[in-house]
């Protein structure tokens, strides 16, 4: 039995660190995802690199950047490019290996809204749009999202498609010429969503205490179950100090649900 | 010849009505100064194009200066909502046009190249493209699959704030480039703001990091701390104190206003409301130097 004390994001972010491989080009977001991969880095993945949208390449923050373009992305970096060579050079040309997406929903086949809640035209909640993220979920190799497990988060089919899951099913990203793998991983706070072979989200695996019930009241679609459930590994001492001590110490990202 | 001068006579000649503004700076080098100039002289009807509208645009929406926005992501930069452009959206009261970060860089791209338009991939997703006439697909004439064009953006003017420039307007900036160099090109007017105006000498020691010429160029301003509250690499760092406080202030149409009259409309120029932020503000906005190594050119 583990003793020890977690948040629902420490237990994403530390989840997601780990989908992370030693050398990955990874495509960063503020916030989470930025944690998760200086995570990876002080643990397992050393060699990862870290990209951010703004255009700053190989970036080691020195403290916990506040926005896209904090100045100590900048500092220290490798390279420093204009945002159209970001996204063409190193997003379009298939220079990025993982992709870390946001968004307010993400449906069953790992399609993501994150544009409008109501018509486009006459919006009930306007939200922020596309940003990268639309490029990001097409053309990086493997795509992951982090986001609690609420059910008006995850609806059958999302209201606007802002980014490409695998669309309407296995075989449509394909037919539209796009070169990466896809929604390959929904990390929440009750467990992981994989994708089975016809591009539908099922669960794969379940943090420790968490349960399947859990998992499928808090899913807007009939959650299927995979045949070998794994239990993700439990958080550990070493994970836990390194984000609250080094990388968020006054806890901006790291508390709550996220 | 020299094409300094004040920014409050940039602004008065070179923008105009009804005119497509493009602020440029990705979350970096943001020209708030000149926002400010333009809210102060009340110019009207304004299309105000920029990938992440920020709160300059937010200010700009909130003072009446605006028709409509063009946009690809729009959000307070690691705190949230944009209030003020999304409820006027929301309400139905400004204009709004959609894009990717890669469509609308893209724009630029094309305009800066003298395109009509520009091709990228395809993204699976066909929401937006279905919602904006301007993201079209054509066929690949060399017998791929089809790609995405999105039209040139030309912008009447384009205001630009750098690290150093000469008096002429070449400029040297670094850090985040975003889409400075683009929107210059693109542009058919520029107005440059600088931290510092130095010799022409001081250019022509490193002319790789001149990304903008002087001969596109229409109007350079020394307004030192013009991006505050976002950063100029290397001069003072990113307020994301005020960031926050901004989510805060534009709740409410009363508070928006209040901010817009004292720090805005009370104070004459940049230099008074650097001023005005303090002492204890100027202290926690200043930065260590961290010099890059110099490299050799060579005498020929």
């Amino acid at each position: 039995m583990n003793e020890l004390q977690y948040s629902s994001a420490e237990l994403m972010i530390i989840n997601a660190a780990r989908l992370l491989r030693d050398g990955d080009v990874v495509f960063v977001g503020v916030g989470q995802p930025n944690l998760a991969c200086n995570l990876a880095k002080r643990t397992h993945a050393p060699n990862l690199v870290m990209i951010y949208e703004a255009g700053v390449i190989g970036a080691e923050p020195a403290r916990l950047p506040l926005s896209i373009g904090d100045p100590t992305l900048v500092s220290g970096s490798l390279s420093v490019v204009s945002m159209y060579d970001i996204f063409a050079n190193y997003l379009q040309r298939g220079n990025v290996d993982v992709g870390f997406m946001g968004g307010a929903q993400i449906d069953k086949n790992g399609n993501i809204n994150a544009t409008v809640i109501g018509g486009y035209d006459h919006p009930k909640v306007r939200l922020p749009g596309s940003g990268g993220s639309q490029e990001i979920a097409a053309w990086a190799n493997r795509c992951y999202i982090m986001t609690p497990h609420q059910k008006r988060r995850f609806p059958e089919k999302v209201e606007f498609m802002t980014s490409a899951g695998f669309i309407g099913g296995k075989g449509d990203r394909e037919k539209a010429g796009l070169r990466g793998g896809g929604m390959l991983a929904v990390v929440t706070d009750i467990g992981i969503l994989e994708p089975d072979k016809t591009g539908e989200m099922i669960l794969t695996a379940l943090h420790p205490g968490k349960t399947v019930e859990q998992a499928r009241e808090n899913t807007g679609w009939d959650l299927k179950v995979n045949a070998e459930l794994r239990t993700t590994e439990w958080v550990t001492e070493n994970e836990l100090r390194i984000l609250r001590e080094e990388l968020d110490p006054t806890g901006i990202y790291l508390k709550g649900g996220g | 010849m020299t094409k300094l001068v004040p920014l409050s006579e940039a602004i008065a000649v070179n923008v105009n009505d009804g005119d497509v503004l493009y602020a440029a700076g990705f979350t970096h080098l943001i020209p708030f100064a000149a926002g400010h100039e333009i809210i102060r002289q009340r110019k009207r009807e304004l299309t105000l194009a920029r990938a992440t509208p920020d709160l300059i645009y937010d200010q700009m929406v909130a003072a009446g200066c605006a028709r409509k926005v063009i946009f690809s992501y729009m959000g307070n930069p690691g705190v949230g909502s944009l209030r003020i452009v999304r409820s006027a959206i929301e309400q139905g009261k400004l204009e709004w046009e959609e894009y990717s970060h890669f469509g609308m860089i893209t724009r630029l791209q094309a305009g800066a190249s003298g395109l009509p338009f520009l091709p990228m991939n395809q993204i699976g997703a066909t929401d937006l493209e279905k919602a904006n006439p301007n993201i079209k697909r054509i066929p690949d004439p060399f017998g791929g699959k089809d790609v995405i064009v999105v039209p040139a953006l030309n912008p009447d003017v384009a205001i630009v704030h750098v690290q150093r420039a000469d008096a002429n307007g070449n400029a040297h900036l670094w850090g985040i480039i975003g889409e400075q160099k683009e929107a210059a090109f693109a542009a058919k007017k520029v107005i440059l703001t600088a931290e510092e105006i130095v010799d022409e000498s001081v250019i022509r020691s490193d002319p790789n990091r001149t990304m903008i010429p002087g001969i596109v160029v229409s109007a350079v301003c020394h307004v030192p701390f013009a991006c505050h509250p976002s950063y100029a690499q290397g001069y003072y760092d990113r307020d994301n104190e005020f960031y926050l406080a901004w989510d805060k202030i534009s709740e409410s149409a009363e508070t928006t206003k209040q901010y817009v009259e004292e720090w805005i409309y009370g104070v004459k120029d940049r230099s008074e409301y650097w001023e005005k932020l303090g002492a204890e503000k100027h202290r926690r906005l200043k930065v260590p130097q961290q010099m890059s190594e110099p490299i050799n050119y060579g005498q020929y």
